[in-house]
């Protein structure tokens, strides 16, 4: 059973997800579906409020207790600072407190498995990044386990920055404003399933801090 | 062993409890079992904002979350014991940064999910005068006045009980005291964190050798300001009497400077827990915060405690900072009161009034 958490696009999202609720849809059938618990808050600014509650839904609902849970999945952005940053420091403390694997997964994987049910590559994903700029990653189809394979990005841009092709293929855009934690689940247990590694666990910001380098020292004498 | 299990499965005779701090540039995880103290690991990202001269708030946060999982390992190891073994998990809520607080609060409560276990949300501030029952003198005497003092705040409380009657007598209306000692460092030329300089600085020096001002503390100020303090002034008139000098080309004597600074500093952060001590009939006075590293500070505050026939505490330096301990043992002291755990919904709350002992 794993338990997956995504605050990376504005939202959060908590699901418990098992191999065996998705039987018989190994062969392709990506989209929504599967996750035996799914709970979500679409509250961009109380990421910390509900963190808790989502977790605690999930479990509540499918009936079984953390013990059940063989593994975290951690949608490690790209995202915003502050809620991404929420989302991550719930997985980690969660998979440490049962011993079990941190699976850290890019959240826009998750996006495009659901998209790709719909459009055929090359996909651009697009999500807000705030600051009137937006994360993409560019995704040339399924790949033999049934993951989407990414061939650029993640990265951030401003928006008439986006690549209008890729491998001069004109690319076709998705915009999503939210993550599905159970896709997220589901790109895990294919992962595990073909014996694949994990994404290190580093939030994906990708942008700096805001810092200002101290200048001299302001005179206070006219 | 025979535990005291409450009703509610609750271990209220000596909870094990692990602790979580995080509301600005430590990540503190500390555990303790009733009033003993098992574990205090600190990971600071201190040297992260030193060129920058003060906390970068996005940076700490950043530094949080890379720190938090180690640090919780670190303190479990320590501590010797299995993390299924604690009795509930605490965490500060606030006062602090938002997005630091942020991140305790996300790992402490999906830790205490992942363990099943109660979560209490507890004061950061409150916090600091908890970890004086981890002192080998063990319990806190009250009523007692607490004189709370670092980069991030400067609170004079009075405490009637540590669980649950807590009164804010003031706090600074402008700059926290350690933010004064680094802004004067940076007017001196001094590196960051500016604590430490400057007390290296003033060692030397001549504390009457220039009279600056203390803040908040002239007859008018007494009916608004009694007990609050204000540092702004005594680091614009510092600034002023340096330029004057390299204006005139004269030399900067910095350690009468530095010297003279600190001491309006102490005299004004002393001067007034005293007021407050004996205003209110109350014989005890705890220090707590990163600048009771302050030597001149303790110094001057155990003098006149014990001119004033004032009992004067001072936890140990690394409960006395930022740390995860002081959560733990304000927890676990919630706990064997009776208090009843927070409910998951709780947030991050940057300016969490002191009164706010924990979330219920
Ligand atoms: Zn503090």
């Amino acid at each position: 059973m794993l338990l997956a958490i995504d605050t990376s696009a504005g939202t959060s999202v908590a699901t418990l997800w098992s191999a065996s609720s998705s039987a018989g849809d190994s062969e392709g059938g990506a989209a929504a579906g599967g996750g035996s618990a799914e709970a979500s808050s679409t509250n961009p600014m109380a990421h910390a409020e509900v963190i808790g509650e989502l977790i605690a839904e999930v479990l509540g609902a499918s009936g079984l207790d953390a013990s059940a849970v063989t593994g975290v999945v951690a949608g490690v952005g790209p995202g915003p600072f502050t809620g991404l940053r929420v989302g991550l420091a719930a997985a980690s403390a969660f998979a440490l407190g049962r011993q079990v694997a941190l699976l850290p997964v890019v959240s826009h994987d998750a996006i495009a498995l659901a998209a790709l049910d719909e459009a055929s590559g090359p996909l651009l994903v697009v999500t807000d990044a705030r600051r009137k700029e937006l994360y993409w990653s560019i995704y040339s189809g399924l790949n033999a386990h049934g993951l989407p394979e990414r061939v650029a990005g993640p990265s951030l841009s401003k928006p008439d920055d986006l690549p209008p092709e890729w491998n001069g293929t004109p690319v076709t855009r998705w915009d999503a404003a939210e993550v599905s934690a159970g896709l997220l689940a589901r790109i895990a247990q294919r992962m595990l399933d073909a014996g694949l590694e994990f994404e290190p666990f580093e939030p994906l910001y990708l942008r700096s801090p805001d810092v200002t380098m101290p200048g001299a020292v302001k005179r206070v004498n006219s | 062993m025979l535990m005291a299990v409450n009703e509610d499965g609750l271990n209220r005779r000596e909870p094990l409890v692990l602790g979580i701090e995080s509301s600005c540039d430590e990540t503190g995880v500390g555990i303790v079992r009733g009033r003993k103290l098992l574990a205090n690991v600190i990971a600071s990202s201190m040297d992260e904002h030193a060129r920058y001269g003060g906390v970068v708030p996005e940076v700490a946060a950043r530094a949080h979350l890379e720190a938090m999982a180690p640090t919780i390992r670190e303190a479990v190891t320590t501590a010797g014991i299995e993390l299924d073994d604690i009795d509930a998990v605490a965490v500060a809520n606030g006062p602090g940064l938002a997005g630091a607080l942020m991140v305790g609060v996300g790992a402490a409560k999906a830790l205490a999910l992942a363990l099943d276990k109660p979560i209490f949300a507890v004061n950061h501030l409150v916090g600091h005068v908890g970890a004086d029952v981890l002192s080998p003198e063990g319990q806190l005497a009250y009523p007692q006045v607490a004189l709370l003092v670092s980069g991030g705040h400067t609170s004079l409380l009075l405490v009637r009980d540590l669980t649950s009657d807590v009164e804010l007598l003031g706090e600074t209306v402008d700059d926290a005291a350690g933010e004064a000692f680094d802004k004067v460092a940076r007017i001196l030329g001094l590196p960051y964190p500016g604590g430490p300089q400057i007390d290296r600085a003033a060692a030397d020096g001549d504390p009457k050798a220039i009279r600056f001002p203390r803040g908040l503390s002239q007859p008018k100020d007494m009916d608004a300001h009694r007990y609050d303090f204000s540092f702004s002034g005594l680091k614009t008139a510092v600034a002023r009497w340096v330029e004057v000098r390299r204006d005139a080309g004269e030399p900067v004597p910095l350690a009468d400077v530095a010297a003279s600074f600190r001491e309006a500093v102490v005299d004004v952060l002393v001067s007034k827990a005293i007021a407050a001590c004996t205003d209110l009939g109350v014989p005890r006075l705890l220090l707590g915060g990163g600048v009771t590293a302050n030597a001149r500070l303790r110094e001057v505050a155990a003098e006149r405690c014990g001119a004033a026939g004032i009992e004067l505490r001072v936890p140990e330096f690394s409960l006395c900072t930022d740390n995860g301990a002081m959560i733990a043992a304000l927890g676990a002291e919630l706990i064997m009161a009776g208090a009843a755990p927070s409910p998951l919904s709780f947030g991050a709350d940057s300016t969490l009034p002191a009164t706010e002992i924990c979330v219920s």
